[in-house]
């Protein structure tokens, strides 16, 4: 049985699994049926000032794809709306509690010094494993100058995480907002500021439904619509993207990575890992179905991980980063061709109609005695994988590599570029 | 509690009130609920929205599945509802009674992967329930031609020429037999298929778009003629069904309660209280279509004690589908293959002293013999009936067509002769549904009205 247990920042948990900062992260009740579930760690939602926030209702939004339900989900909550001392008070007997899982606080107060350095202090005395500051929330909060409205300026950036560092040992993860242009400006900042970890990504930008009836975006507070934080399993290939942007910067020098958004099984977050994740938060996943889900998460990680011979979460952690490039460092040799399985077609003919209408015309659509016939052109195709896409049945459609016997040659040096070294000799 | 008609001793047992009042609510509502929206929503998804898709060829009226069901997805049921009725203006009868697992859902590529078929017909139900419940007339007419077309059969086939002769301009007299209209929508399915009233729901939706007059009590060769109906108008069709129904040739045949099983379908369709409608305890149905699994269906739902569907050949040759023959099974009805009445035998119908009533029925096995033929084989056994049913076949009757004609129609096989648009020997006259050769079912009926009515229009405008 695979190693599950992760090192991060400085802090270690059982499993990578933990539950992001947010509603389900709110208080004690909460956090400890996460933890009797088997969650490796927690980020509390996030704290700040007295008094308290106040929130609206409702809160929530969601999109629905052919009957999945919550695959996109947004959220309008602010921070947590209980007071400080109360969630201080909780934070401390759950770490006296559950002393190996993972306890991280997350904090948003503005943008000074002074408040900083008061929260932290009280943290500490929680015994609290590390904290996030909260340089992601894209709603509300923003508004007061906190939040993304931080983590969208990377000087902001590190200048808290340097005030942070100063007045607390305890490991600092730096929580980033992917409502920037490069995601990069901001997990340099946090490198130079000395934060211990980034957690990527908090919630993107978004409207996720405009009632057409009442014309106003949803979740509606009578009557009227705020932007919202969009997660959920539509934003994974997002936050994939930034994760993997900065395990491969070398100016990010491997800080650690605590990896989120739209993780919602094992597979989700062994992807997250292979791409240099050291963890993975969840929250949306946990939401929509109950804690439980961590049971198959961690069991499913572990039996993958046994099925490929990995025994810690180290030995593939990366592991897809090196083979993450530009795209002017993929072969522009490489060739493929469509084939499809005649025996398993099922003469639905989405894979012709693609091709025939919107690329390469490549998929001849033919009877064969009155039965349909689909058959790929191998001069047309150009392996663009579209029709193994739209095709229903799994393998049918599959694209197989051809023997042309040229080398690897990327785009920088091939005779066909204007600009290639080749062809200015 | 049961409430015998008769009071013999010997005599059958035939009763009505079988069953507690409540159940007979229950055994004659809807067999196959309609899908909530939910449902609906999740099984559209199921589609794969097939490019010159397979269950398009296979529907004879050729609606276009994929997309009716892709306007389900996105919610957009009054197109979607119209992508139905403009290829199939009985598309809310279809949805209930096609036998999709033989046309559309057999064809769906879904059946190909994984043996499990979008849900074709019930979903067609979603989309034309919810127009039909939002109150909505799609249909307008075109401008008028001045020309008047004489339908004769105000049934699935007829209805469907008058509409779409009405929607092209024209105006329509339907000539009806029967006291109601709708033909074996209203006279001939099983109840449980169509409750609520939905064959007159629906034929009330046809008529309002206009233009049609139907005149009922009026029947072909006993009122009216066709060569009258030729004088008199620009252009005839006829959708006149099978008038007569086989009957057992078996020593016996005459006795009291043996009926044909369309007459007893057809009151029982029009019985207002389902509880005064008497059944025999033991019931024999005799026949291997969808008449004989509607009626031995619905003598179990009656209360029957035993109902026995009796078939000469096997199980494949039954025109009813395998599903159908599953439904009653599952009913409680016992299939038995391979045997043909021998004979029937009665005894005196009580103290009334009436003809003498059937009270049980003999039966000979069959085999195919070495020369493919079907033969009985000698061996015998008999079941006891109350009732017997016969499903056997309905004959095409010629005569009312020739009442007073001078140039007769081309009738072959005992079906009216017709071409691809449905026009029969004489240029004015056309036909569909049951009358003409071709598989009997409503949506063919349906696809033979709407190509007729197309090619009486390009007649009647002169452009064929």
């Amino acid at each position: 049985m695979a190693d599950l247990r992760c090192k991060i920042g400085g802090v270690s948990a059982p499993n990578p699994f933990w539950l992001a900062s947010a509603p389900p992260t709110d208080k004690e009740y909460n956090v400890v049926r996460a933890f009797k579930a088997g969650w490796g760690g927690v980020v509390w939602k996030t704290l700040g000032e007295d008094p308290p926030v106040v929130n609206v209702t409702s809160r929530y939004g969601a999109i629905r794809h052919q009957g999945q339900r919550m695959a996109g989900f947004n959220n309008i909550e602010l921070i947590t709306d209980r007071p400080l001392e109360v969630n201080l008070r909780e934070i401390k007997q759950v770490k006296r509690d559950w002393p190996d899982r993972a306890l991280v606080v997350s904090l948003m107060v503005p943008c000074q010094e002074e408040p900083w350095r008061k929260i932290l202090a009280a943290v500490e005395d929680t015994n609290a494993d590390g904290v996030e500051l909260n340089f992601g929330c894209p709603h509300g909060m923003s508004e007061r100058g906190m939040g993304s409205a931080v983590g969208q300026v990377p000087e902001y950036i590190e200048m808290v995480t340097r005030w942070c560092k100063q007045h607390t040992n305890m490991p600092v993860f730096v929580k980033l907002t992917p409502n920037v242009t490069s995601i990069l400006g901001p997990a340099h900042a946090a490198v130079a500021g000395g934060g211990d970890a980034v957690s990527l990504i908090n919630t993107i930008n978004s409207i996720t439904n405009v009632n057409l009836d009442a014309m106003a975006p949803e979740p509606m507070v009578n009557g009227k619509g705020a932007h919202g934080g969009y997660c959920g399993p539509a934003v994974k290939p997002i936050a994939m993207h930034m994760v993997a942007e900065i395990a491969r910067d070398p100016e990010c020098r491997d800080i650690p990575i605590s990896g989120i958004g739209g993780i919602s099984n094992w597979r989700d977050a062994a992807e997250f890992i292979a791409l240099g994740a050291g963890s993975v938060q969840v929250c949306t996943a946990a939401m929509h179905y109950g804690f439980r889900i961590v049971d198959d998460m961690i069991e499913g990680l572990s039996n993958w991980m046994d099925s490929k011979g990995y025994r810690t979460i180290a030995d593939f952690r990366g592991a897809a980063t090196r083979n993450y490039v530009d795209w002017g460092a993929l072969d522009i040799n490489y060739e493929l061709v469509a084939k499809i399985d005649q025996a398993a077609c099922i003469k639905c003919g989405l894979c012709h109609i693609a091709c025939e209408d919107t690329s390469h015309q490549a998929i001849a659509a033919t009877r064969d005695n009155g039965d349909r016939h689909y058959e790929v052109i191998d001069a047309e195709c150009v392996g663009c994988n579209l029709c193994m896409h739209v095709c229903p049945v799994e393998d049918c459609i599959t694209m197989e590599p051809v023997d042309n016997n040229k080398p690897y040659v990327v785009w920088g040096d091939d005779p066909r570029n204007p600009a290639s070294v080749q062809d200015r000799q | 509690m049961a409430h015998d008609t008769n009071h013999g001793d010997s005599g059958p047992d035939i009763a009505f009130g079988r069953l507690d009042p409540a159940d007979y609510a229950d055994n004659f509502a809807d067999a196959k609920p309609p899908l909530d929206r939910p449902q609906a929503l999740v099984e559209a998804s199921r589609c794969h929205f097939c490019y010159d898709a397979p269950c398009v060829e296979a529907c004879p009226t050729g609606i276009d599945i994929p997309a009716f069901i892709a306007k389900i997805a996105s919610e957009n049921l009054k197109g979607s509802a119209l992508e139905i009725l403009n290829a199939n203006i009985l598309g809310g009868m279809c949805a209930r009674v096609c036998p999709t697992e033989i046309l559309c859902e057999q064809a769906c590529v879904r059946t190909a992967q994984e043996n499990k078929p979008v849900k074709i017909g019930l979903l067609q139900r979603h989309a034309t329930d919810w127009l039909f419940d939002a109150a909505i007339q799609p249909f307008s007419r075109a401008p008028a031609s001045g020309k008047t077309v004489a339908v004769v059969g105000a049934g699935p086939a007829g209805l469907s020429c008058a509409h779409r002769l009405a929607t092209l301009g024209h105006d329509v007299v339907v000539y009806e037999a029967r006291e109601k209209n709708g033909g074996l929508n209203e006279y001939g399915i099983a109840a449980y298929k169509v409750p609520d009233d939905f064959a007159q729901r629906e034929l009330d939706f046809i008529l309002a778009v206009g233009g049609i007059e139907i005149r009922n009590g009026q029947q072909l060769g006993r009122d009216i003629t066709l060569t009258k109906l030729r004088d008199r108008y620009d252009a005839v069709f006829l959708g006149v069904g099978l008038a007569a129904v086989r009957s057992l040739a078996n020593e016996g045949a005459e006795l009291a309660g043996v009926h044909p099983a369309v007459d007893y379908i057809a009151t029982l369709r029009q019985s207002p209280d389902l509880a005064t409608l008497p059944v025999g305890r033991n019931v024999v149905v005799i026949g291997g279509g969808n008449t004989a699994i509607d009626i031995a269906v619905q003598s179990k739902r009656l209360g029957a004690e035993t109902v026995s569907l009796v078939y000469r050949r096997g199980p494949d040759h039954m025109s009813a589908t395998g599903h159908e023959q599953e439904f009653a099974q599952i009913n409680g009805v016992t299939i038995i293959h391979w045997a043909q009445p021998a004979s029937l035998a009665g005894a005196p119908n009580g103290a009334a002293g009436n003809a003498a009533h059937v009270r049980s029925i003999s039966f000979e096995r069959t085999a195919l013999g070495a020369d493919g033929r079907l033969a009985g084989t000698g061996e015998q056994f008999t079941l006891a009936a109350d009732m017997v049913f016969t499903a056997i076949g309905q004959v095409f009757l010629p005569d009312p067509l020739h009442a007073d004609s001078a140039s007769p129609i081309e009738l072959q096989d005992g079906a009216i002769v017709v071409d691809d648009d449905r026009r029969t020997s004489l240029p004015d006259v056309f036909a569909g549904g049951d009358c003409v050769p071709g598989i009997d079912l409503t949506v063919q009926a349906v696809e033979d009205g709407k190509r007729a009515a197309i090619a009486i229009d390009r007649r009647l405008r002169g452009t064929a």
